[in-house]
Formats: structure tokens, sequence, C-alpha cells
């Protein structure tokens, strides 16, 4: 009897198809699909409709015309007779400006502040502590609104300018640096400085490969920073350093001259760089914490000293583990950018919603802005991938 | 044995000596802790350097020299400025906050109105209270009542329009109320929904997979701001003509679409760090796909990323401060509004403004934070070594 039921369960002609989980599973994704269609097709209608209706004829031409909008701060030439496509650039380039400041700022306090967490110095621990807590539980743009409005434009004006060492000032018009101007020949300590980083390389990789084959060590470091920073330094002695500086002047009204700092590129990059350095803080705190106790325990045990332990066995392991979160941080920090809309940083979302603003061409704006942001947080995260493959640990 | 007649041998233990001098108290904990190596010296002056500068300032700006109350910005100024204090005065002024205190927690919220938000806000403390609290009975009411029957009064009780309550457009919310709004709808939906689309990114099924990865990959790769300038210009593109939608919808729509993609991926985690023999388990028991996610992997899998999912919602609660950019005014954004009013504008009253916002944003973020470590412990079944 026992066996005849188990015959009858291998006879699946018994199961109906509507039981089978492979044609169901066939039919709810066609279900899926087909909701999932009928919705875009409906929205498309609406969208059409409703262009038509206003009047905007869609399409990326606009990207042509004459932009008519000024912009505060641009690293390439641009007035307001340029087009909406060099106005998108330059919001481009600027988001790329205060990404790139910021994601360099937040590392280095992050590392500082995550290190000093675990310190053995119990002030300087409570100090981090203290740092971190307050600011991972405020919002970003709390953190830059007390820069923008709190501190920079409270900032005496331009006649009392607060003065600082090198020549600088701090007004509430933003932050005043001697101006470098090259003279002739500045391009070749350019040169020296590209042929300085490559040498650097190849030294780098020389000796680690005679490391692998005879073990001997070589001072890599030194020799590289050598090469990236004597090389340029002594073609510009023999040149005989076609620098002078141009200093900020303090007028009646207005300090000019000199390289200015802008306070909403200020309040931005001191907002982003001070909130992210909380989150990498916590991140290197738990790579650092990470590394089992016992792998430094056994590099004492063959005789490494603190500072060998320290760089050869303990960092090479907590960065693998702190690399992962640190990407999807710096990928944060860049899509936080985009708060630079708030206090008027002419970032691309600034320069986007200007744009949208002035032709009403609302999907194509939105799509550019995805398009970029996902490409960036593509390419971010494509070099994370490669530099924490480069990383990992080699397992044979 | 013989030992016993050794006579040299002590029989009773000698009594621990104290530690030497140097070892004890107050002065070895500093040596240890603050003095252990010159460099170690070196950081602790510097950092008493700061606490010392920061701290006294940050209490006599904060607290002595700080002005309580007052009718307008005069109390708040410098004579120069055009206000009573002596020149060189630093203070708070929380007279600013004092005056505002109502417009930031409603918003421009009609005034008679204004019992109905409270009413709300103490239904939710106190279906919330025992609904954290591990020992309170009834945990299946009250999460009912918390989640299902509570938002509905809610609903009624804040937009009104019927039983008589007058109907108050969403245009006239503001401060906390639209924060905590925003926040709580923003977590009710992301969950449920972030739960979805983590599933659906790890279903066999090819259409729906790939669905789920294009949603959470696009909205995570992309701002919360063009998010929301999404929402709010082009939903109504979307719809057909004369179909308008509010301007409070779009903005949870944003939050919550936005917040669903981050728990996606904290639940995906969870997910994937259940053994697969749990999964063959379930199957060999003959549970179907939603029995074996609902009875066995799901339960396992949400109490590993309890700290993700938190995270999670202390970020949404973050960042609903950005809907002040399509025009909603959350707390941060009416008290921002607020620094503009000229009878109150004065060089201390951003930093006031901000400081209070700053101490209620942390206060909420802080609270959530403590207490999913807490309830991480608490869950902890000990499986750690």
């Amino acid at each position: 009897m026992a066996s005849n039921e188990v015959l009858r369960a291998d006879t699946s002609a018994r199961v109906s198809w509507m039981n089978d989980p492979k044609i169901r599973g066939i039919v709810f994704q066609i279900i899926v699909v087909a909701i999932l269609a009928a919705a875009v097709y409906w929205i498309w209608g609406n969208t059409v409709d409703n262009l038509r209706r206003a009047n905007i004829s869609s399409g990326f031409g606009f990207l042509n015309r004459r932009s008519g909008f000024d912009v505060s701060q641009s690293l390439i030439d641009y007035t307001s007779d340029s087009s909406f496509r060099q106005a998108l650039i330059v919001g481009l380039l600027n988001t790329v400006l205060v990404a790139v400041c910021g994601i360099i700022t937040a590392t280095i306090i992050g590392f500082l502040v995550g290190i000093g967490r675990l310190s053995g110095n119990w002030l300087i621990a409570k100090i981090c502590m203290v740092y971190v807590e307050l600011f991972r539980n405020i919002p970003p743009l709390l953190v830059i609104f007390f820069w923008y409005l709190g501190v920079l434009s409270v900032l005496p004006g331009p006649r009392d300018s607060i003065s600082l060492p090198f020549s600088s000032y701090l007004n509430n018009r933003g932050f005043f640096l001697p101006k470098a101007i090259w003279g002739d020949g500045a391009w070749l300590i350019t040169a020296a400085l590209l042929i300085g980083i490559v040498a650097a390389f190849l030294v780098g990789r020389w000796a680690y490969r005679r490391r692998m084959q005879t073990g001997q060590p070589f001072p890599t470091l030194g020799v590289s920073l050598g090469c990236i920073i004597g090389l340029p330094l002594l073609v510009s002695l023999a040149l005989g350093v076609p620098l002078t500086f141009e200093f900020p002047q303090k007028g009646t009204f207005n300090l000019s001259g000199g390289f200015q700092v802008k306070p909403e590129f200020l309040s931005l990059y001191l907002a982003l760089s001070f909130y992210t350095a909380s989150f990498i803080a916590e991140i290197v705190r738990a790579g650092i914490l990470g590394v089992s106790r016992g792998q430094s325990e056994a590099a004492h045990a063959l005789g490494l000293r603190a500072r060998p332990t320290l760089r050869l066995v303990i960092v090479p392991q907590a960065m693998r583990i702190i690399i992962p979160p640190l990407t999807s941080q710096y990928l944060n920090l860049t899509k936080n950018s985009s708060l630079a809309v708030f206090v008027g940083y002419p970032d691309l979302v600034q320069i986007g919603q200007t744009t949208m603003n002035q032709t009403g061409q609302a999907i194509e704006v939105v799509a550019i802005w995805m398009v970029i942001y996902l490409g960036l947080s593509i390419s971010t995260s494509a070099f994370m991938n490669w530099f924490n493959a480069k990383m990992a640990l080699v397992e044979r | 044995m013989q030992q016993a007649d050794l006579s040299y041998v002590r029989t009773e233990m000698l009594a621990p000596q104290p530690a030497p001098n140097r070892e004890r108290g107050f002065g070895a904990w500093l040596r240890a802790n603050l003095f252990a190596s010159p460099i170690d010296t070196v950081l602790t002056l510097l950092g008493l350097f700061l606490v010392v500068w920061f701290v006294p300032n940050f209490l006599r700006w904060a607290f002595i020299d700080a002005v309580w109350s007052g009718p307008d910005r005069s109390v708040c100024a410098t004579i120069p400025q055009g206000g009573i204090q002596p020149e060189g005065w630093s203070g708070a002024c929380w007279a600013f906050v004092n005056a505002k205190f109502a417009q930031f927690m409603y918003g421009r919220y009609t005034f008679s109105e204004r019992w109905r938000v409270d009413l709300t806000a103490i239904m939710f403390v106190l279906l919330m209270v025992p609904l954290l609290m591990p020992r309170a009975p009834y945990k299946g009411l009250n999460a009912l009542l918390f989640f299902v029957v509570f938002p509905i009064v809610a609903f009624f009780l804040l937009v009104g329009g019927y039983f008589g309550l007058r109907y108050v457009p969403t245009s006239e919310w503001g401060g906390l109320l639209v924060t905590m709004v925003l926040s709580f709808v923003g977590i009710a939906i992301s969950l449920p929904l972030g739960i979805i689309l983590a599933l659906g990114r790890r279903s066999k099924m090819p259409a729906i997979k790939l669905v789920c990865v294009i949603f959470i990959e696009v909205v995570r790769g992309v701002p919360l701001v063009t998010v929301l300038f999404m929402a709010s210009v082009m939903l109504p593109l979307f719809m057909p003509a004369g179909v308008t939608f509010d301007r409070f919808l779009r903005a949870l729509v944003g939050v919550s679409l936005f917040a669903s993609a981050y728990m996606a991926e904290v639940v995906r985690g969870g997910l994937q760090a259940i053994p697969k023999g749990q999964y063959e388990g379930a199957e060999s028991l003959g549970l179907s796909y939603w029995q074996k996610m609902i009875l066995i992997v799901l339960p396992q899998a949400l109490k590993l990323v309890i700290p993700g999912i938190v995270n999670t919602f202390i970020g949404l609660f973050k960042d609903t401060s950005l809907v002040y950019i399509i025009g909603m005014f959350d707390l941060l954004g009416i008290v921002r509004q607020n620094f503009t009013d000229a009878a109150w504008a004065s060089a201390q009253t951003p930093m006031s403004g901000l400081v209070f916002a700053g101490a209620v944003f942390w206060i909420f973020c802080f609270g959530m934070s403590r207490y999913s470590i807490w309830m991480e412990r608490r869950l902890d079944t000990g499986h750690r070594r």
C-alpha cells in the first residue's frame, strides 16, 4: 500500500498545471510586465497630452539655445551668452569640484577621528565620540545652514575682514587667498611633476618585485616622495622660481585681487566634509576592530615591532573591511552635494533647476540629472571595485 | 606526605599587598589614560585646550548671556545694531525660538484647530511607547491599533473635512508636524515596500528581478533632491488633465520611494546572510514560497539587519528636511523661513534657530539609534562566539 502511494506521488501528471511553479511563475511575470507596460503607456499618453497643452516641445534642442543667466562660480569660461549645454557643464564641473574636495577632507578627518576613538587617551577618545554622535544625528542640510547662515554670513564685512596668516582674509563674502601666478616655463614644472609621478610608480613596482624575489626592503616611500616633490622643485629652482603671488588688497568696500573662495562653496564643502567624516570615522573604527586580536599577537610573536605590525599586518587587513562601505560614503557625499541648491552654489542641480524654470523642459533636465548622477555613481563604484579587488585577500 | 613536616614551607597565604602608589588611584589613572607617552601628553593638552576653549564659550553663549524672552529683535541686537544689548555682546536669542515655538511645531495650521494635532501626538505617544516596551502586554492588538487604526484616525483628525471637523489643507501644515508625518508614513510604506523589492531582487523570475534591480539601482544612484524634483514636477505631468496632486502627497511619494530602495538593499543583506539550509529546510517541510518567507526566513533576516533598518529610518528622518526644496516647510524649513522675518532678524537669530532645530533632530535620531542598539542586544539569541 505504501509503495502504491509513493508511485502515485511520482507521476506528476496528477498535478494540475495551475499548481506547477514554473507555469505559475511565467503567468505571474506576464501579468506584472503587462501591468507595467499599461502604466507606462498611460503615463506616456498623459505626458504627451499635457506637454502639447502647455506648448512645450520635447527634445534636447534647447541645449543649444542661449542661456541668458549668470553663474557665480565657474571653472571654465562662461557668460550669459553661452548655451544651456555649457551652463550644465559648468554645473557638473562644480559638483565634481566640491565632491572631490569634500571626499579628500572627509577622508582625512574621518580617519583621524576613527583612530582617535580607539586611542588609549581617554580625553581624545571622548572628544572623538562626541564629534561622531553629534554629526551623525543631525541632517546634513542643517550643517550646511549652520556654516552658511550661522557662521559665514555673520562674519564682519570686507572693511573689517579678519586677517589670517599668509595674507589671507576672511569676511562675509568668502575666504580670500593669495593667487599664484605662474611665469614663463611653468609648463616645465608640470612636466617634471608628471615625470616624477611616473618615475615613482616605476620605482614602486621595481621595489615590490625585488622584495618578492630577494626579500630586501627598499625605502619606496622616501624615493617616491623625492621623485614627486623633489623633481618639480629642482626644475623650478633651475628656472629661477617663475612664481609670483597676487595678494588680496583691502579696498574701501571690498577686497580686490587674490583668489576668492565663495561662502556658498565654503559652507557646502565644510558641511559635507564634517558630516561625512563622522560616518567614515565609524567605518574606520569598525574596520580596525574587525581585525582579530590573534593577528597582532601573531605578528608580535614573529618578532615584529609595533610599527611594522600596524603597517604590514593590521592596516592591510583593516583596509579590506573599510573600503566597500567607504565607497558608499563617497557616493553619498557626491549625492549630498546636490544640497548646494539650498545655498545657491551653482552645482548641477541648481543650474538644472534654473534651466527648468527658464525653458520648462522638466523631463529632459531630470533625465540629464539621472544620467549624470548614475554615471558618477557607477564610475565611482567601478573604480572602487577595481581597488577592492586589488586589495582583496589572495586566496590559494 | 613528608612535606607536611617541612617547617620552612608556609601553610597560610600572605595577605596581598596593596598595589604600589604609582599604580593606584587617580594619579595612576591619569598616567595610564592621559599621559602615557610624550605624544599622548601633547594630544591631551591639545584636547584640553579645545575643551577649555569651546565648552565655557558655548555655555556662556547658550545659557549665561542668552536672552530668554522678549517682544522683538531689539532684545537680541547690540546698541549699534539698533537693540538694547551692550556692544560686543554675543548670546543665544532663545526669545526668537520662544516667540516662534508654536509655528515651529504646527506651521500655519489653523490656530483654533491645533488641539487636533495635539490629540494625534498624544495618541501617537500612547500607542508607540507600549509597542516599544518588550514587557508590555497585548502586542498584537497594540500593533494593529498603531499601524492600522491610528493612521486612519490621524488622517481624519489632521486633514478634517468630515464629522464636523474643519478642513485644514496640507499647505497650512508645517514644522515638526510635517517632519513627523512624513517620517511616519515614509517608514510605514518603505519597510513593506523595501521587503517586497528585496524579495523581488532575489527572485528566480527574471522579469521580476530585472524590474526590482532597475528600480533599486536607479533610485539609489540619484540624490533625494532630484527624486523630490521629479515627484513635484513630473507627477503632475504624468496624470490626466485636471487631476491635481497635493504637494504634500508628492513629497510623501518621493520620500517613501527613495527610502524603500535603501530599505530593499538592507533587507537583501539580511536575506543573503540566512544559511541555505533554512530555505531548504522550509521547502522540505512543504511550505509555499510565502509561508517559507514569512514564517522562516524573514523573521531571522529582519532580526539580523535591525541596525541597518534603523539607520535607514534615521536617514529618512533626516532627509525629510529636504522637502523644503519643493515648498513644504518641515521643522528645519520653517526655522529657516523665519530668519527672514524682519521683526526678529539679528546676527544671533540664525545660530539660535539652527541650534534649536539641531537639538530636536538630534534627540530623535540619537534616541532611535540607542533604542536599536538596546533591541539588538535583547534579540541576540546567543549565536555569537
